[in-house]
Order: C-alpha cells, then structure tokens, then sequence
C-alpha cells in the first residue's frame, strides 16, 4: 500500500480513536472528573444501580364497566320518559345490559331509542325469552375504552412517579397487548410507598349523606325495610368517634357525587385547626358552581367526603361553600401529602395492581459491577498475553486492535445512551473471546499463505481477502442470534443483545480495517528479506 | 509458535468414540432431568417469592424455617449462596393459595422480613437501622443532631456538609467487602470526615441490624408463565433462524446436520444443568440461544472447507475428504474456541453469583460446540451423503456440481 494511502487510513483510525475516547470521558480536569463524567455517560442497568422494576396489570374492564353503568342509567331515564314499560334492567358482565319484560307492541320504540341515543351499542333478542333484550357494547367501542384506559393511566403514574422527584424513573407499554405496563425505579429499594402511590385509584367523590352511620350493613337495610330508595348506595368507612380505626361504619349516600375529583384544580397538604395533617382543595368554576348549590340548599346536613368507595369523613356543611375544602381523616403527614400528590395527578380510570416486582439493592448492584469489571479485565489480559505469546509481532497487532474494539464499542453505547446491565458486561467478555478469534482466522490464513511460499505482502492480502467471508458469516450468524434475544427478550438481556451486537459491528472494523492498516504500516518498515513477526 | 502442524487425524474413524461418549451424556442428562434433579427452572419461570439476603454472622437456616413455619409458611426453600464468608443466603417462598397480584403478593417477602427481624433484628426502641437506612435518613439525623456542631454556619453550609457525609456512608457501606452490611459502627471510621463524635451520634439513633436484604424477586403466576412461554419460542426461533440460513448457504444435508448437532449441543447443556442441580434463569436461556449461533459458527468453518475442497476430491470417497477438511481447519477451530473459551471462563470464574448461570451455560457450551462440529455434524454429513448418493465418483460429480450452483446463487 503506498505512503498516501497508509497515511490517510492512520489518520481516520486515529480520529475515530480520538472521537470515542472523548466521547466517553469528555475534556476532565482531573482524575475524579474524569471518574464522574465516566459514570454520567454510561448508564447502569437496574440491576448494576440497584432499583425497582415492576410489571403493573391495568384492569381496563373496570373503565368498560362504568362506562356501561352510566349507560344503564341514561337507557333507564330514556325508557322512563318514552313510556318503554320493562320489568327490569341489569348489567350482565361487563358490556352487556339485560332488559327484561319489554312488550311486543313496545319493541319498535324501543329499537328507535337505541338507534338514536344509543349509536354505539347493539340491540339483540334473546333465544328463548320474547320480551328481553340484550344491549351489547359494540366490540370497537369496548376495545376503544380499554386502550384510552390503559393510555390514561400511563400517563396518570407518570405524573404520579415525577412528583416523586425520583431520578430517571420509566414507565411503559409492557408485554403484547395485555394492557400491562412496567416501571423502572432506579435507586428505589423499598418501593412499598411507591406502590402505594401508584396502584391507589385516588378517585374522590363527595356525595351527600342520606342516612347514617350505620353500624353494619344489614342494620342499614333494615332500616329501611330492605330496599334501599332510587339513587342511594350503601358506602363503608372508618368509625370516627373511635380513635382506632378498627371500626367499620356504614353511610347511605347518593349514588351521584355533587363533586368529584376531575372538578379539582389543586390539592395541598396542610395542618387543620387541631393541628393534625389535613389535604387542602380547590375547585374549578364549573365544580365551585355545583359545590356552591349542593352545600347552600343542604346546609346542617353531612357531606361524605368518599375516596376510592370509602367515606373519609363525613362533615356537616356550616354553610355554602364554593371555591375550596377540606379533607379530614386520620393522616399522618405522608399520607396527606401522598394524597395531595394523587389527587393532584388525576385518578386512575382503572385499578392497578402490580403482578411482578424485582428489587435490586445498592449493595448487590456494587457488587456486581465489581466482579462484572474484574472479569472483564482478566478475561481480556488472559486472551492479549495469548495472542503475544502465540502470535508474537501480530498479536501486538491483534491487541492494539481489541483495545480500539472495546473503546469504540463503550463510546458507541454511551452515544446511544444504552444501557448497560449485568448480561451487558458478559456481553463485553464475549466480544473480547469473540472478536479475537477474526484476528486468528486472518493469521491462520497467513501464515498457511506464507508456508506455502507466498511474500509476507502478498500472504497478508490474501489472508484478509480469504478470512474476510468466514469473518463476515460468522458475526452475522450471531449477530442474528443476537437480534432474536433482543426482540424477546427482557431488560438485562436487551443488553446482552446489544453489547455483543455492538462489539461485534465494531470488531468488522478494528480486525479489519485497523488490523490491515498496522499489517501494512509493519510492511512499509520491514527490511527487504526481513521475516513477517506472525 | 505452533500447536498444530499439519495434523492428520482419522477423525471420521473414530466417529463410534465421539457417537458414545455423547450418548452417554445425553442420557446422563436425560435421566437426571427425570429422576435426579429434574429441571430446576429460575424463579422468573415458576412465580413465588425470592429474596437474597446477607447476614452479619453465619445464619442458622434450620431457624429461620422453623420461624417461617410459625406463621404457617411451609415449603421454604432456603439455600446458602457464594462463599461462606459472605453469609449469603437465598430464601424463596411459593405463591399463596390464590394469591395472583397486588399486596397478595406482598405476603411472602413481608413474612420472610418478618422471620429475619425477629431472629436477627436487634432492633432498639426508638432507634432506626443503619444498615437498611436510606442517605437521607441519615442525613436528616445528622442534621437534627449535629455531632459536627455545624449549626454556627448557617443551613445551607450545613445540609450540604451532611449530605455528603450520609451519601459517602452509605457508599461505604454498600460497596464490597461490606457489601450492604456494617457489623459495628467502628467501621465508619474508614470513611473520610467521620470523627468519633459523629459515630457516638449514631450510635445514639441508629441501631445494626444483623441482616440486609440485597435483592427481592415477586413474580405473578401471570408473568411466570408469560416468560415461559416466551423462553419457548424464542430458543425454537432460533434454531429455525439458523436452520433457514444454513439452508440457503449449503445444501439440505449440511443444513440438517449442523442443526443436529446444534440441537445435541442444547440438549446436552440443558442436561448439565441438571446433573449439577444449576437454575435455568432467563439468562441461561439468552446464553443458550448464543451458543446456538456459536456452534453454527464453527460447523460453517469446517462445512466451508468441506466445499472448497470438492473440486480436488475425485479420487477421495467422502469420509476422507472431510477428515482432510477438518485437519486442515483444525488449527484454526482450536484456537477460536479456545480463546472464546478462555474469556467465557474468566466470567465464571470471577464475574460473581448473579451471572454465574449464564456462564456456566457458556462455558459448557463453547467446549461441546466445538467438539459437536468435528464428532457429530461430520459423521452425520458423511452418512447421509452415503445413503443419498453411491458413494461413488459420479455421485460426488453430482454434488459437486449442485454445490457450485448453489455457491454461485
């Protein structure tokens, strides 16, 4: 190779050679800087940080069946005023409406309200049974509301899960379409507060109260000759008058809220008049207008104030209130700002309940960065003194070629800010075992091209040319291994999957490109009738 | 400096040797996954509830059950893990009758916490544990406290001066040889900027619990069975990846042959893991599908050489063609494999417990990939092209020519 060339290919390699180092440690002042800005650029996996990783099970179909409560009210108001007559009217599952005695005559109307108001609905007879009918969610509308379900809570424990203030915390799609979502945590080793925050619905109603406390169900019901009047519902909560919260009561409330949580503009912990942790709310105009009617017409009667289909507490309105209130339970101080926090980030459409949780501590994480580094550094001096030792001048080759490997594959993964896991590092070790081996295939070649009597120039362009394919095939079949390991696999092993991809793209270049060009820098030096060292 | 000069071994010979001591791996394997071990499956795979744990001193496993027992927690499995001077141990508990998510699932840990507590808690009243506090905890003690007496130099001076303390604390204490776990706050002392006044101060608010909990594992029977499910099609779409490329690259023969043997190759670790009682964790898996590429690797190596020597094969019946195409390689396979082999057991020889199933899967299957390419997918190759062809000249002229064809596609 002449001196031009030779030179502009040193010169590239040691641009490229320059450009991943300061990717990697950018322009330190000094050693510790140089540690800190090390650690900056490489992101640890969960599993060498330590932090919490959890899969969380939405269940959408609690969106689907309050959607299909709301509309069995509407279809029971329609049928009232259209003069529909029907014996009863029952949710079946969770997106079916059963309604039973609708006469013959009556069954055309019928046919015209679910047509007018109910567009995305299906009306159907029941085999066997002439007078019923069943009102069947259409499958898109119900697939529609789980998907928004599961959007909104996305986005609802993100909020939740950045007011937290943790540092770099992740939520995502999970999984193949089981509405499941996971969380990443990173430095959070007990995440019990955490789950608490995220899996509560945080739904807040205030509900007038009709009747009550009760103190069982059967007490209330009987009260009232065991049917409970139109729109109430039976709601338990705490016993206030005892200090324990052992005690269970039971409120009968309005099933429609005057307020709930969606009218909130703010929430605030804050310390009531008897110094105890009490939540602070304000409410938006629409919600301060309703808050304004409910407390002006019912003043001396009780507001449940309902949290997740408990009654907090159960205050007597003074007088009319608009704008702002307060809720008033048995907090202590984190769980009024815990709540604050909820209230403020919106309620969950559905509930959540985690169905996997991997918690790495700090000290294990450290642990394993350790031993993952020794490794690495054993495995690889093991594999230079060999290559030195067996391939003598060429294996200096070979080993300036690995360090170059392994520099560009590290600023490759800090560029793209991959992240690093414990497979991640094994992942390294292997591309040091395996991208050595180009380096012995291209020798081999030369030294059976030099055996057979070729110069050392002509036996190192045909060990390259001959290697090149075995080489090629070779990083590919794994490389494609690899691929498969990173479309299925979880976390740690993604980043098996792309340091080993990664190191071995790299290789194609130093135990090529690089190697040839010191071979020929060699060879531009050599003596005439000098051996190669290979 | 050279191993192998111009080797000429009858390898193709020997293929009876090689064919039995397989077999006799194989069923090794197989019979201990039957009645031995059988397979013990990561906890990943079979749901419950896994917590590793380091103790101060020795741990007394027999108590720690029989404090399980007391609340009615049976089938515990409790095992020491890593050198016994790490006091390590892995307790694991099944999944409550019923119990499929959300603080059901809690149960298990919060018994296991429970159990340890109250045999090795030493816990004070009013003072917190040191070795499970957080930065913050500590660093909002030390301020209340003030044993650095920084309160003359305003707040903000003195957040900060604490805050670092705490933080360089607790990195003491988290990084190796602690590990997590200070037996005695003496041991502060190593930390730069802790006076004795500052670890009397602790000793007044903070108490050592005997134990820490490094790393807790709760899975759903949902996501156990996802992921086993999913470890299924991701090895078998591996191993029709693989069987696909060879296919295209070679003839029909080369392709089934390299997949036997491959195959031979995962069975035979899988048996290994069950011989020595090892867990099959997803990364095991991951190291599997690795292999499966790695043993294809060598295989197209020698299969290579197999087709470049067609042309000069006329007189050579098949066997010898590729016993020659083996020697020739042979240099080459060593010396990959063993460089391989070299890195992958730096890894398990050092690289720790978490990763140690993954390289053991490694380090088994670098050594039976490289053996599988010589003595199983050969003598397959060679006998198939026996029963498929005569064996004759104008039989190999047939393949050769197919050969050509397929290599000029």
């Amino acid at each position: 190779m002449d001196h031009t060339r030779l030179r502009n290919r040193t010169i590239f390699i040691l641009v490229v050679l320059i450009a991943s180092v300061l990717g990697l440690t950018g322009i330190p002042k000094n050693f510790q800087q140089l540690k800190e800005n090390l650690a900056n650029r490489i992101h640890l996996g969960l599993d060498l940080k330590g932090g919490t990783h959890m899969v969380l099970q939405v269940h959408v179909d609690d969106a689907v069946k309050v959607v299909t409560d709301q509309a069995l009210e509407r279809l029971r108001d329609e049928m009232s005023s259209r003069g529909i007559p029907y014996s009863s009217i029952e949710r079946q599952g969770i997106s079916s409406i059963l309604i039973k005695g609708v006469p013959d005559e009556k069954s055309g109307d019928l046919d015209a309200l679910v047509g007018q108001q109910f567009s995305t609905w299906t009306l159907q007879r029941v085999p066997g049974q002439p007078q019923s009918r069943v009102l069947n969610m259409k499958v898109s509308e119900v697939a529609m509301i789980r998907n928004q379900a599961l959007d909104q809570a996305r986005e609802t424990i993100r909020r939740r899960i950045d007011a937290l203030g943790l540092v770099g915390p992740e939520v995502a799609d999970y999984g193949q379409g089981d509405y499941e979502l996971v969380v990443q945590l990173p430095g959070v080793s007990d995440p019990t507060r955490v789950k608490n925050i995220i899996q509560a619905t945080a739904m807040l109603e205030l509900k007038l109260v009709r009747g009550g406390p009760y103190p069982s169900r059967d007490a209330a019901l009987s009260s009232f000759g065991g049917v409970l009047p139109p729109g109430t519902e039976l709601v338990p909560g705490n016993d206030e008058s005892s200090s324990s919260s052992g005690g269970q009561v039971w409120y009968l409330l309005n099933q429609v809220a005057a307020v709930t949580g969606r009218d909130l503009t703010g929430a605030q912990p804050s310390t009531g008049q008897n110094g105890q942790p009490i939540v602070n709310f304000t409410l938006s105009r629409e919600g301060a207008v309703r808050f304004g009617e409910i407390t002006g017409k019912n003043v001396g009667k009780q507001l449940a104030i309902v949290l997740d289909n408990r009654v907090v507490s159960a205050p007597v309105i003074d007088s009319r209130i608009t704008d702002s209130g307060e809720i008033r339970g048995n907090f202590t101080t984190q769980q009024a700002s815990d709540l604050a926090l909820m209230l403020r980030s919106g309620a969950l459409p559905a509930s959540i309940s985690y169905i996997n949780e991997s918690t790495v501590g700090p000290s294990l994480g450290a642990d394993s960065i350790r031993d993952g580094i020794i490794a690495c550094i054993v495995g690889f001096l093991a594999v230079m003194l060999f290559m030195l030792i067996y391939y003598r001048g060429a294996g200096v080759n070979a080993d300036v070629a690995l360090i170059l490997n392994l520099i560009i594959l590290m600023a490759v993964l800090a560029y793209f800010q991959a992240v690093l896991t414990l497979p991640g590092i094994a992942g390294v070790i292997l591309t040091v075992g395996m991208g050595v081996d180009s380096n012995v295939l291209v020798f081999e070649r030369i030294r059976e091209e030099l055996r057979h009597g070729k110069a050392p120039g002509a036996a190192v362009a045909a060990g390259f040319e001959h290697a090149f394919r075995t080489i090629l095939d070779t990083h590919v079949t794994t490389v494609a291994a690899a691929a498969i390991l990173f479309t299925f696999g979880t976390g740690p092993i993604k980043g098996f999957a792309v340091t080993l991809t990664i190191g071995l793209i790299a290789n194609l270049f130093t135990s090529v490109y690089v190697s040839r060009t010191i071979f020929d820098y060699v060879l531009s030096r050599r003596q005439k009738g000098e051996a190669l060292s290979v | 400096m050279e191993f192998f000069h111009e080797p000429n071994i009858d390898w193709m010979g020997k293929k009876w040797y090689f064919i039995s001591a397989s077999l006799a791996l194989l069923v090794a394997g197989l019979l201990s996954i039957a009645v031995h071990h059988g397979l013990v499956y990561g906890i990943e795979f079979r749901s419950g509830t896994q917590v590793t744990v380091k103790f101060a001193k020795a741990p007394d496993l027999g108590a720690i059950r029989r404090e399980l027992a007391k609340d009615n927690w049976k089938g515990a499995s409790i095992q020491s893990i890593g050198p016994a001077s790490e006091h390590s141990v892995m307790i694991e508990l099944p999944l409550q009758e019923g119990a499929s998510e959300g603080s059901a699932l809690d149960a298990g840990k919060n018994a296991i916490v429970k159990a340890l507590t109250s045999l090795y808690g030493g816990a004070s009243a009013g003072k917190s544990d040191f070795n499970n506090a957080t930065s913050k905890n500590i660093e909002d003690y030390l301020l209340v406290s003030d044993p650095l007496g920084m309160a003359s130099k305003g707040l903000d001076t003195a957040t900060s001066t604490y805050e670092k303390l705490a933080a360089a604390m607790v990195q003491f204490r988290d990084n190796p040889p602690q590990s997590g776990l200070i037996a005695d706050f003496q041991q502060l002392s190593n930390v730069p900027g802790v006076t004795p006044a500052v670890i009397s101060a602790l000793e007044k608010g903070f108490y050592l619990s005997g134990f820490t909990v490094r790393n807790t594992e709760i899975v759903g029977p949902k996501v156990g069975s996802d992921l086993r499910r999913q470890a299924v099609y991701v090895t078998l779409a591996g191993l029709a990846a693989m069987l696909v490329y060879i296919w295209f690259r070679f003839e029909l023969i080369y392709g089934v042959s390299a997949v036997i043997a491959v195959f031979h190759d995962v069975l035979i670790t899988i048996g290994l893991f069950s011989l020595f009682g090892k867990e099959i964790t997803l990364d095991v898996i991951a190291a599997l599908l690795t292999l499966v590429g790695y043993s294809m690797n060598d295989t197209i190596v020698v299969f290579d050489r197999v087709r470049e020597n067609l042309p000069s094969s006329k007189r050579e019946n098949f066997a010898d063609l590729v016993n020659r195409s083996i020697n020739q390689t042979l240099s080459r396979t060593i010396l990959t494999s063993g460089l391989t082999f070299l890195a992958v057991l730096a890894l398990f020889l050092f690289g720790g417990e978490v990763i140690h199933g993954f390289a053991f899967a490694m380090v088994v299957g670098v050594l039976i990939g490289t053996y599988s390419s010589i003595a199983i997918a050969s003598p397959i190759l060679v006998y198939w092209q026996s029963r498929a062809g005569k064996g004759g000249v104008r039989e190999k002229r047939r393949v050769y020519e197919r050969e050509i064809a397929t290599a000029k596609r």
